[in-house]
């Protein structure tokens, strides 16, 4: 039924003739798409603009991004996010195939939704909550590890982010090939290495980058929990922006889109592949 | 022993992901929950000793004669949190439908384009999206300065550092919530039923009313849940769009946690806060397990 159902959305129609549109709503939609992407437009171009002012146009100029590279404090902001971020998807890329693993594929394990239950909570639990229960937890055992507060931070909240494409993909996956492997005499790891992760890959790739610009975009609960000295790139770029608006930062901000842009179309273009 | 290690080898899987969120994300939970019954250090952290002095704080103060008075302040703030959240549900509510409803009626590929763009600003900084807002709301803004040019107004409206300019970054921010499980459930609508609705001679805005968002309501009741979570917690959002003038929940812990140094009312109100995400998430459930009976029968 469903498929009957996909294959008759592909059909054109004329579209006064087609009972699915709505008037209206096609112009309603191509509204919502530009609200949602003229905000982020005008920063980029902005970032170009040859004069301080932020909003009125003078000539096109690169001159802000050299600028910023050449500022140290952005640059150890930068250093400061990519280290993190590369840790905390390290950790929580491993956890999370793991995990998505022993759910998945484990016949021993009993309790499944409550593992599953504990590993999307972070997704439940508003961000302001994590911030300030992490920093007093951290205060509480005195835990002073600089960059590496920040790593045990970014690790937690990010394994739900990687374990969703990561179980998905394994969901659809044919378990048969498995099956067939350890029939012809491979033993488990060798079925792990050379079936079961490699046809995996894709979702792996595909959390481990929502895992990373997770990381590398979070504010909230770095603010809290970093301590003095470990400045990220969003924590730089707030303390800038609430004393006033600088192109610089516009440029900073475009670089951190981009990197965003680039691994979400990535992720999802990776995901999609079969 | 021989118990531990069996256990051990056949929950090890998942045991460092649920161990890392179970020691620095439940536990730090619930220790703020016994903070929040604790007295407060001046200088930062909490002193032993049980006391409801935080929950009190809510709704009485001391005046200068040590008597309680009640003091709405921040009953004022709980209560502009839950107001401009609700505002900001209805809001995205009516922006998404129209786009979840256009977006399941196209074809495969288009679909999955469409989805993907509305994916793409939902992962980017959160920060620098909000950010942007006021490059278009601030007094020489895109908006005021268009309006001046085109001799609209002479004097720039104040946009910015309003409510209105908190609600429009929360649905900006949080709209593909809403729009995402409201398209889920609009693309494994049957065809037919709209079908079988205009051979009986409904109107097509009686097809929407009757067949096709009745067929929504668990999309809709989703994304409303996944709108309201991060818009009660906020905290970009009102710093940078509402000037920290219009103080909302978020703001006002991390202030508390910060130069405030009352730890455990910062933590009352966090406890504040989780609550009505449990309420929120409460009635999610309930609505899903109608809606699966629903289904059944």
């Amino acid at each position: 039924m469903s498929n009957i159902n996909t294959l008759d959305k592909d059909i054109k129609v004329p579209k006064h003739r087609d009972i699915r549109s709505l008037p209206g709503f096609s112009w309603f939609s191509l509204g919502f798409f530009i609200y949602l992407y003229l905000p982020l437009f005008i920063l980029v171009i902005f970032s170009f603009n040859s004069s301080i002012s932020a909003t009125v146009w003078e000539s096109f100029s690169v001159a802000w991004y050299f600028k910023a590279f050449a500022n140290d404090d952005i640059q150890r902001a930068a250093k400061n996010s990519m280290i993190i971020a590369v840790f905390a998807t390290l950790f929580a890329t491993i956890f999370a195939t793991m995990a998505a693993l022993a759910i998945g594929r484990s016949k021993k394990i009993k309790y499944k939704s409550v593992f599953t239950g504990v590993i999307i909570l972070p997704l439940m639990i508003p961000e302001i909550v994590t911030a300030v229960a992490t920093l007093t937890f951290f205060s509480a055992i005195g835990l002073s590890l600089g960059l590496g507060n920040i790593i045990i931070a970014h690790t937690v909240f990010c394994i739900p982010f990687a374990y969703m494409p990561i179980r998905a993909r394994l969901q659809g996956m044919d378990e048969g090939l498995e099956v067939a492997a350890q029939d012809l005499y491979a033993n488990k790891s060798d079925t792990l290495r050379l079936i079961t992760l490699p046809l995996l890959a894709p979702g792996i790739f595909s959390g481990a980058m929502l895992a990373f610009i997770i990381s590398i975009d979070d504010f909230i609960i770095t603010l809290m929990v970093a301590e003095a000295g470990a400045n990220t790139l969003p924590i730089y770029i707030y303390g800038i922006v609430r004393k006033g608006i600088t192109p610089e930062i516009n440029a900073v901000s475009t670089i951190l889109l981009i990197i965003s842009i680039i691994f979400v179309t990535l992720s999802y273009w990776i995901g999609k592949k079969r | 022993m021989k118990l531990i290690k069996d256990i051990l080898n056949r929950y090890k899987g998942v045991l460092p992901a649920s161990l890392s969120i179970g020691i620095f994300m439940l536990i730090p939970i619930l220790i703020i929950v016994v903070y929040s019954f604790m007295i407060p250090n001046p200088n930062g952290g909490v002193r032993t000793g049980f006391s409801l002095a935080s929950y009190q704080k809510l709704f009485y103060d001391y005046d200068l004669f040590d008597n309680l008075v009640f003091n709405a302040g921040y009953l004022k703030i709980i209560f502009r949190s839950l107001w401009i959240s609700i505002i900001s549900v209805v809001a995205s509510l009516l922006v998404g439908f129209p786009v979840a409803y256009y977006i399941a009626m196209q074809n495969t590929e288009r679909r999955n384009l469409l989805i993907l763009l509305i994916t793409i600003p939902f992962w980017t900084n959160l920060l620098i999206r909000t950010y942007s807002w006021i490059l278009v709301l601030r007094d020489t803004g895109l908006i005021n300065s268009t309006l001046m040019s085109l001799g609209i107004i002479d004097e720039p409206i104040t946009l910015l550092y309003t409510e209105g300019a908190i609600v429009l970054g929360l649905v900006y921010t949080y709209v593909p919530f809403m729009i995402l499980p409201i398209y889920a459930s609009l693309e494994r609508l049957d065809i037919r039923l709209i079908e079988a609705c205009r051979d009986l001679y409904s109107t097509k805005w009686d097809a929407l009313r009757y067949v096709v968002f009745p067929l929504a309501k668990p999309g809709i009741i989703a994304g409303s849940i996944l709108v309201f979570i991060p818009s009660i917690g906020a905290f970009i959002a009102p710093e940078l769009l509402g000037g920290g003038k219009n103080l909302m929940l978020g703001s006002l812990v991390q202030l508390q946690f910060s130069s405030g140094r009352n730890w455990p009312f910062g933590s009352a109100l966090a406890v504040v806060i989780m609550s009505v995400v449990l309420i929120a998430l409460l009635i999610q459930a309930y609505n899903a397990r109608k809606n699966g009976s629903e289904i059944v029968h």
